[in-house]
């Protein structure tokens, strides 16, 4: 058989609370510190413990981030799920298994590689304490896949030592379950297997990190200075990434005081009332939810709309309501996040692809909602929040400016003749604000919803209601100008692709997969809403775009039909919304169907 | 409609005080209250409170929710910034605000309807999070903009516009603030000033959760059925003349009663509300005393007015959290952002 080299999927069933996290996490960081990329895939249970959990690593020397479909090598550690864990393994994979008992016959596929290792009958005489057996386990298969893979075994110990720091006489048993492992693959089984990682520099300079540690180590580098919050998956780790970063870089030297606070506050409502009356009293501040958090603050969304209030709401999104299936990922809020409130509304949406990505928009968003005072929503997902993922490195400039946007200080008061808080000086829809307590007898005034002329004064005119409306809708386009510019690239062709956050990671292997069968497709990655000039534009110019996303109903396509006037035959949903992430091979499929269809032409190089 | 502002010209001689101001400068705009409203009076007690306490006018953020009572705060304190922001979170907004400017004061005004009702969550926490403001609830037990309806404040067994008994247990949020560790809690009627004023500056001056129950009578729902000031009557009597919904202004309620008295005040619908004013024997820095005494004088019937519990030792929100003096407002790139080489460091830590 030949040997194929750092390009599989590997996917370790595990009980949800056995430990196995660790472990598993440990081979991914192995690979990566390897140099080769590597993506990884959380796919857990609404619980704490005892219910099915896996976790799928994807490596690939190419650099495909995106999930594939088919299991390479299933670790199968959960008796409960052993049936359709070996199911879901392609011919010529391999199961990797604790053989201490025997594998039931009805099991077994005459297409499969089976890998026994005795593990629990292994543990018994190394470890007295049944708990230390249980948790060894998953450390010894570690030890085997080692090698079984041939993975560089000083990197794995290296990283054991890292991560015990402190607690040493957790090291020595901990490579001792490790040496178990690897030396039964080696003294017993055929190792190493035809499929290997060996040593690469396709990792470059990028690390590892979740989209959800980035974006709260991006609003720390962005000055946000309140953050409150209610936990719900999968967003709660965007608020303890906030506190944990801070907890190191925001603390006053002298006092030991905290330049920051840190409310996780008692419902969405507070969250995001929280987050609001501070930004009216100018601290910069967000909040982390999910979608139904975002149902829940949608009434104050309406207010600071119409307040004219700057707010950060991080949504990461997740499938619909309860518990269950919001453990999965899906792109689904967002019409829901666009229009959010009651009355005209509407919200700019910026939507992140990457770890870096997040940590950049974490702190553009705060500059864009204190730039429009409004509030601005970063719809981000699962898949990216949660999953740790290769990212190019986080980079700041020393030399930016937080931009505050138009508040007006004591002694740009005293210059004013008057002072109008609703008043569109400049022409782009967007008036001046002043801060509680700013000035003695200059720039206060009441805050309320809609009833209010330039001056900020309580009136219930039908034509100062429509002036508003009509400011709002011109700040709508100031916006545009202002949101992050889509990606596009092409050559010029007539068809395109459409997409947008983590919908983004496969599309560089399915633009692969679709230019073998003479399909190239021009590419457009949004990164906002309201749409910008650019996005208009490659919509015109191409006669046919597909729109690929994460969600039933082709929200996208629903945004661009209305934002845009589009004629919406031009524009071919590709949808996934199962909850796992969506894959190249589905939207390769699904396009080469659509083509097929049509009978649309191909480009095919002609070799001579 | 609109905003009405008041005339600038004053009587010369009004006092002032150690900031050469005088009352003027601590007013807002007119009320858009009914006449009498008891709010009103509370909107004048908050002015002559912060007056005579030679507070700068300017330093206050307001805040409020929805319904009459949270229409007040553009009624006094012209010269600071109010936020008349959602029904039952004026908690969530004014926490907000306080964290990002510790050094406003922070006022904010709330209803029984606001307060008991849709925004219960938010008081109990707010209470429990000891944010350091003036919480100040203008209680007459019925929702008067949408036209009388109970709220959770109101009695057991009183009736409603309809003549339908109230079935439900009322609220106390008096009781409520006692327990959640509110470390001021105060009960009022907005009739007396000789004793609501003096509370206020209390609170003002108070740091940490300062809550102050203030019954104030809702003159226009005046729901007992057969009144003649009830609005059924004024509808049903006037709706020919006029297309918009009627109001008769009514007296202000007042009372003015000796401490260690009982009061007895008769209420627009009909019913009688008896105060008793705590005396000098109470020792309002017994705070499970306090929820004993409250209960108890419940029981009577009676309602008990004064300074319930004061903790003037008790940490505030901001000291809980160890947040640092400065306003969070204030700071800037260079206390907040850590920069490029920071930033390298952390790179390598996630590779």
């Amino acid at each position: 058989m030949n040997t194929k080299i750092n390009d599989f999927v590997i996917r370790f069933a595990n009980v949800n609370g056995s430990g196995s996290a660790s472990a598993n996490g440990m081979f991914a960081k192995a690979l990566f510190r390897m140099g080769i990329p590597v993506a990884t895939r959380n796919i857990f249970p609404s619980n704490i413990q005892g219910l099915p959990t896996w976790f799928e690593v994807r490596v690939s020397e190419q650099g495909y981030l995106g999930r594939r479909e088919g299991v390479d090598i299933m670790v199968a550690m959960n008796a409960e799920t052993f049936a359709e864990d070996i199911d879901s393994i392609l011919p010529g994979g391999y199961l990797v298994y604790d053989n201490s008992k025997p594998l039931p016959r009805e099991l077994v596929r005459s297409d499969v590689h089976e890998i026994g290792i005795p593990i629990a009958t292994m543990m018994l005489p190394e470890f007295a304490d049944p708990k230390q057996r249980s948790l060894f386990k998953n450390i010894t298969y570690l030890g085997a896949l080692a090698g079984l893979l041939n993975i560089e075994f000083d990197v794995i110990t290296g990283m054991v030592a890292t991560q015990y720091k402190g607690k040493d006489a957790l090291i020595e048993p901990n490579i001792r379950a490790l040496e178990i492992g690897r030396n039964y693959a080696l003294e017993y089984l055929q190792a190493p297997l035809p499929l290997q990682v060996q040593r690469s520099d396709a990792v470059g300079n990028r690390i590892m990190i979740d989209g959800n540690d980035a974006a709260g180590l991006g609003s720390v580098y962005g000055g946000a200075t309140v953050c409150a919050w209610y936990p719900i998956t999968p967003s709660t780790s965007v608020a303890e990434s906030f506190e944990n970063h801070s907890k190191r870089l925001r603390i006053d030297k002298d006092t030991g005081h905290k330049n920051y606070a840190f409310m996780q506050s008692e419902d969405e409502l507070a969250a995001i009332g929280i987050v609001i009356g501070a930004a009216w009293n100018g601290a910069r501040s967000f909040t982390a939810t999910s979608g139904p958090g975002i149902s829940l603050m949608s009434e104050f969304f309406g207010l600071a709309y119409f307040a004219e209030i700057p707010a950060v709401v991080w949504d990461i999104q997740r499938s619909g309501p309860s518990t269950g299936m919001p453990t999965r990922t899906q792109q689904g809020d967002l019409i829901g996040a666009a229009y959010a409130s009651h009355g005209d509304t509407k919200h700019p949406l910026l939507f992140p692809a990457t770890p870096k990505e997040c940590f950049d928009f974490a702190a553009d968003a705060l500059d864009l909602a204190d730039r429009l005072q409004t509030p601005i929503l970063v719809l981000s997902d699962l898949e990216l929040g949660m999953n740790e993922n290769l990212s190019d490195p986080l980079e700041w400039d020393d030399s930016r400016r937080y931009d505050r946007g138009k508040v007006l200080s004591a002694e740009q008061l005293d210059g004013l003749e008057t002072f109008g808080r609703y008043l569109d000086v400049d022409g782009d829809g967007v008036g001046y604000r002043t801060l509680p307590g700013t000035h003695p007898d200059k720039g206060a005034f009441f805050t309320r919803g809609t009833s209010r002329d330039e001056y900020a004064a309580y009136t219930e005119s039908p034509d100062a209601y429509q002036r508003n409306m009509e400011r709002l809708q011109l700040k709508w386009q100031t916006a545009r100008g202002l949101v992050p510019k889509a990606e596009i690239n092409g050559r010029g062709g007539r068809v395109g692709v459409l997409y947008y956050g983590t919908t983004s990671l496969p599309i560089p292997e399915a633009l692969d997969k679709l230019a073998v069968s003479g399909i190239h497709l021009d590419t457009c990655r949004v990164r906002a809403f309201p749409f910008g000039e650019e996005v208009e534009a490659f919509v015109a110019d191409h006669d046919l775009i597909f729109v690929v996303e994460q969600n039933r109903d082709g929200q996208m396509r629903t945004l661009l039909v209305n934002e845009l006037q589009t004629d919406p035959a031009k524009l071919i949903p590709i949808l996934y919304f199962a909850g796992l992430s969506i894959s190249a091979d589905f939207i390769d499929a699904q396009i080469s169907e659509y083509y097929e269809e049509h009978k649309l032409a191909r480009l095919t190089e002609v070799t001579s | 409609m609109t905003f009405v502002s008041k005339p600038r010209v004053h009587h010369p001689n009004l006092p002032t005080n150690e900031l050469g101001l005088t009352r003027r400068d601590y007013e807002g705009s007119v009320s858009t209250l009914c006449a009498g409203c008891g709010h009103d009076s509370v909107s004048a007690a908050i002015v002559q409170a912060c007056a005579e306490l030679s507070l700068p006018p300017h330093r206050f953020a307001k805040v409020s929710g929805i319904g009459c009572s949270s229409k007040t705060p553009s009624y006094f304190l012209n010269r600071s910034h109010g936020f008349n922001s959602v029904h039952g979170r004026m908690p969530s907004v004014a926490t907000g605000a306080n964290l990002a400017n510790r050094d406003l004061m922070c006022v904010g005004v709330s209803g029984d309807g606001d307060s008991a009702s849709i925004g219960l969550g938010q008081f109990a926490h707010v209470v429990r999070r000891r944010t350091n403001m003036l919480y100040l609830v203008d209680n007459n037990g019925t929702y008067g903009l949408t036209k009388g309806q109970f709220s959770a404040t109101n009695d057991k067994g009183s009736t409603s516009k309809k003549g339908v008994p109230n079935l439900y247990e009322p609220i106390d949020l008096v009781s409520m603030a006692l327990q959640l560790g509110a470390s001021f809690v105060a009960r009022s009627f907005s009739g007396d000033k000789a004793q609501l004023v003096p509370l206020i500056k209390a609170a003002l001056k108070h740091k940490g959760m300062a809550f102050i129950d203030v019954i104030s009578p809702c003159v226009a729902f005046n729901n007992h059925g057969g009144s003649t000031k009830s609005f059924e009557f004024v509808r049903e009597h006037s709706s020919s003349v006029v297309d918009a919904d009627l109001i008769f202004g009514q007296p202000e309620i007042t009372a003015d009663y000796a401490e260690g008295t009982q009061e007895n005040i008769a209420m627009p619908d009909g019913s009688t509300l008896q105060l008793y004013k705590i005396d000098a024997n109470y020792d309002p820095h017994d705070r499970i005393g306090a929820m004993t005494y409250v209960q108890k004088m419940q029981e009577q019937g009676q309602v008990a007015t004064g300074l319930l519990y004061v903790d003037p030792e008790a940490l505030e929100c901001h000291d809980i959290m160890e947040t640092t003096a400065r306003p969070l407002n204030e700071l800037t790139e260079e206390t907040l952002c850590p920069g490029s080489e920071v930033l390298e460091s952390i790179n390598q830590s996630y590779r």
